[in-house]
């Protein structure tokens, strides 16, 4: 057991639940346990955003693949953050217009069938379970490592922590949560990579030629390519982290925490700010991991490199910066979980229960009860999940989850709000066929068969020859939902396109949030 | 019944608010900025792994031995920060004509 971690650990857990008490004072109807009541402002909603989105994945994932492939690792960190331009130019304002408490609302705005909203939370809750499930772990490798807790025991205790949080204080102790977490691995990344710098005299050009011959790579380290070799695969790649943001439930239910449309924008300007300085300082995390702590040394404490940040923290800083960077990860992961659990409760307790079940008339008091089971719910199916999931991959899985996103929910978010032809044929073929094409094309990918043995989940040939389904079920999600709309010859609803249009881009008819 | 007419009454109100000159030229102007921009940020992104799965340009030397894919990695920062902000200072425009359709109508 590493005491000054262990330490550390608990000043976390100890700081987010007075957070948690706080929150569940104000936490009293509906609306303040999904948005917050919308009363956050900019700055605020920018840095719990850029704490909902930094991922584990992010932070621990990234920094070990650009430690160990160089420039291909890179290609995360480019398109998580070019992806907050489709998010700003195309989604954030008119999705804060058309809905209210969660992605399903904004979808029905237009269409107001029980199907479609059925839908919606479908894909919701899938996603967000998939992102979960790799979020835990993820917590439980590294709570494994650093205190030497069992793999079930680590997420059981980030599993309850994160339940605690949502049920209590609902979408104000997430944002805070978030909040904290985003100051944290800001500040912690920034130390370590002012180190590293320093350690190469401050100079970008010295730090280039000392990596050329830092790893086993040698001058390849620098170069694409090491990792992607397939064009195609790595377009797919691409693709999916690019459109899939915009598609991702837990961060679109951020911008319902908001006033009105100007602040979702400036929220979202804060945050790809926030972001970028983040994923620049990737490339510190990352080189300074290969060339202080080493390629064998970083594979050893997991094959994946998912602990080259910690371990660096280590070579650079000692026990002290070592046990501070693990509790900034730990923090990483409660902020992500806690958002997630959040989200899928409010799909299950807004869109099924009250919109679907209750046609929208439960009381208040209903509501919040209902989300708050609806949390523990998805809280224990995650973690019986997760147990299960021990051996899979972590990259794997979140990419999954921005495959789905991309492919199941971007075509009709940008439908709903552009097209005017688009009706509730289209808006059904397009979430289906998005859903099915992205999860079934990775289930048949070399992701889940590999002629080796041990290499995947199953032995034999993948029938889809990419790692990523995106760059197939992303045009497949669009083109059904075309489809779907040209065949059905159900007139669209002029009317309400008309409405649609009015108050996604003006405001005008929605309701006060705050 | 009561409901009903209240309900179609807005629903002539949005269609009104659609003919009207100035929402015509929100969305026109948030056409013309919106769309070229967007192709070109995909553009933009699209050719990065284009170039390095499909070529070597990338791999030549910019300043000693920063190769120009990094550069490229780079600049997409650049691009991405500076098209927010581009952004925020374009949507005060299209708030002004927001304004103006909310006074032609008295809501504030």
């Amino acid at each position: 057991m590493n005491t000054p971690a262990f330490l550390m650990f608990l000043a976390i857990v100890f700081v987010t639940l007075i957070i948690t008490y706080f929150a569940s004072k104000k936490t009293k109807n509906a609306s303040e346990f999904y948005t917050a009541g919308g009363g956050l402002t900019g700055w605020q909603n920018g840095l719990a955003i850029a704490g909902d989105y930094m991922s584990a994945a992010s932070f621990l994932g990234i920094a070990g693949a650009v430690a160990l492939t160089g420039f291909d690792g890179f290609f995360y960190s480019i398109g998580f953050l070019v992806a907050y331009l489709v998010v700003l130019y195309l989604v954030a304002e008119p999705l804060r217009n058309l809905g209210k408490y969660t992605f399903a609302d904004m979808i029905a705005a237009r269409f107001n069938a029980k199907k479609i909203r059925g839908f919606a939370a479908m894909n919701t809750v899938a996603i967000s379970i998939f992102y979960m499930i790799a979020q835990l772990v993820g917590a439980g490798a590294l709570i494994k490592l650093l205190l030497g807790l069992e793999y079930t025991t680590s997420v059981l205790i980030v599993g309850v922590l994160m339940t605690i949080y949502v049920i209590f204080g609902g979408m104000h102790a997430t944002s805070w949560v978030q909040i904290i977490k985003a100051v944290l691995l800001m500040g912690g990344t920034l130390v370590i990579s002012i180190i590293v710098f320093a350690k190469f005299n401050f100079s970008v050009t010295d730090m280039f030629a000392q990596m050329k011959t830092a790893t086993p790579l040698k001058d390849a380290f620098l170069n694409p390519g090491v990792k992607y070799k397939e064009g195609i695969d790595t377009l797919s790649l691409n693709m999916g982290l690019v459109l899939g943001t915009a598609g991702l439930p837990h961060i679109l239910v951020r911008f319902f925490t908001v006033k009105d449309a100007k602040t979702a924008r400036s929220s979202v300007v804060y945050a790809t700010w926030i972001i970028g300085i983040f994923y620049v300082m990737t490339i510190f995390l990352g080189f300074g991991a290969a060339a202080f702590v080493g390629t064998d040394k970083i594979v050893a404490a997991n094959p994946a490199g998912n602990m080259a940040a910690p371990l660096l923290a280590q070579a650079l800083g000692g026990n002290m910066l070592f046990a501070f960077i693990s509790a900034v990860a730990f923090a990483t992961i409660l902020a992500v979980v806690a958002g997630l659990v959040l989200t899928a409760a409010s799909a299950f307790a807004h869109d099924f229960y009250n919109e679907i079940l209750k046609k929208g008339k439960a009381t208040e008091k209903q509501q919040v009860s209902m989300a708050r089971w609806a949390a523990i719910g998805v809280s224990v199916l995650s973690i019986i999940l997760a147990l299960g999931a021990q051996t899979l991959n972590v990259a794997f899985l979140v990419s999954l989850a921005f495959a789905v996103a991309a492919s199941a929910n971007l075509p009709v978010i940008i439908y709903t709000i552009y097209w005017k032809k688009f009706n509730t044929t289209g808006a059904v073929w397009a979430m289906i066929i998005g859903l099915i094409s992205s999860v079934g094309l990775v289930i048949i990918s070399p992701n889940v068969f590999s002629p080796e043995v041990g290499k995947a989940i199953f032995v034999g040939e993948p029938l889809f020859p990419y790692t990523t389904p995106g760059i197939v079920s992303i045009p497949l999600g669009f083109i059904a939902g075309y489809l779907g709309t040209i065949f059905s010859r159900q007139k669209a609803d002029v009317k309400k396109y008309e409405e649609v249009l009015v108050k996604s881009n003006t405001g005008i008819g929605i309701a006060d949030n705050s | 019944m009561e409901a009903k007419e209240i309900n179609k009454s807005f629903e002539n109100d949005y269609s009104s608010i659609v003919q009207s000159s100035s929402f015509q030229a929100l969305l026109s102007e948030k056409k013309k900025f919106i769309i070229p921009f967007t192709i070109f940020f995909f553009c933009f992104y699209f050719a990065l792994p284009i170039l390095t799965s499909y070529s070597t340009v990338l791999n030549s030397k910019f300043i000693g031995d920063i190769t120009w894919a990094w550069v490229f990695a780079f600049l997409q920062f650049i691009m991405t920060w500076g098209l927010c902000m581009l952004y925020s200072k374009k949507a005060t425009k299209f708030d002004e004509i927001t304004k103006q359709i909310k006074s032609e109508r008295g809501i504030n």
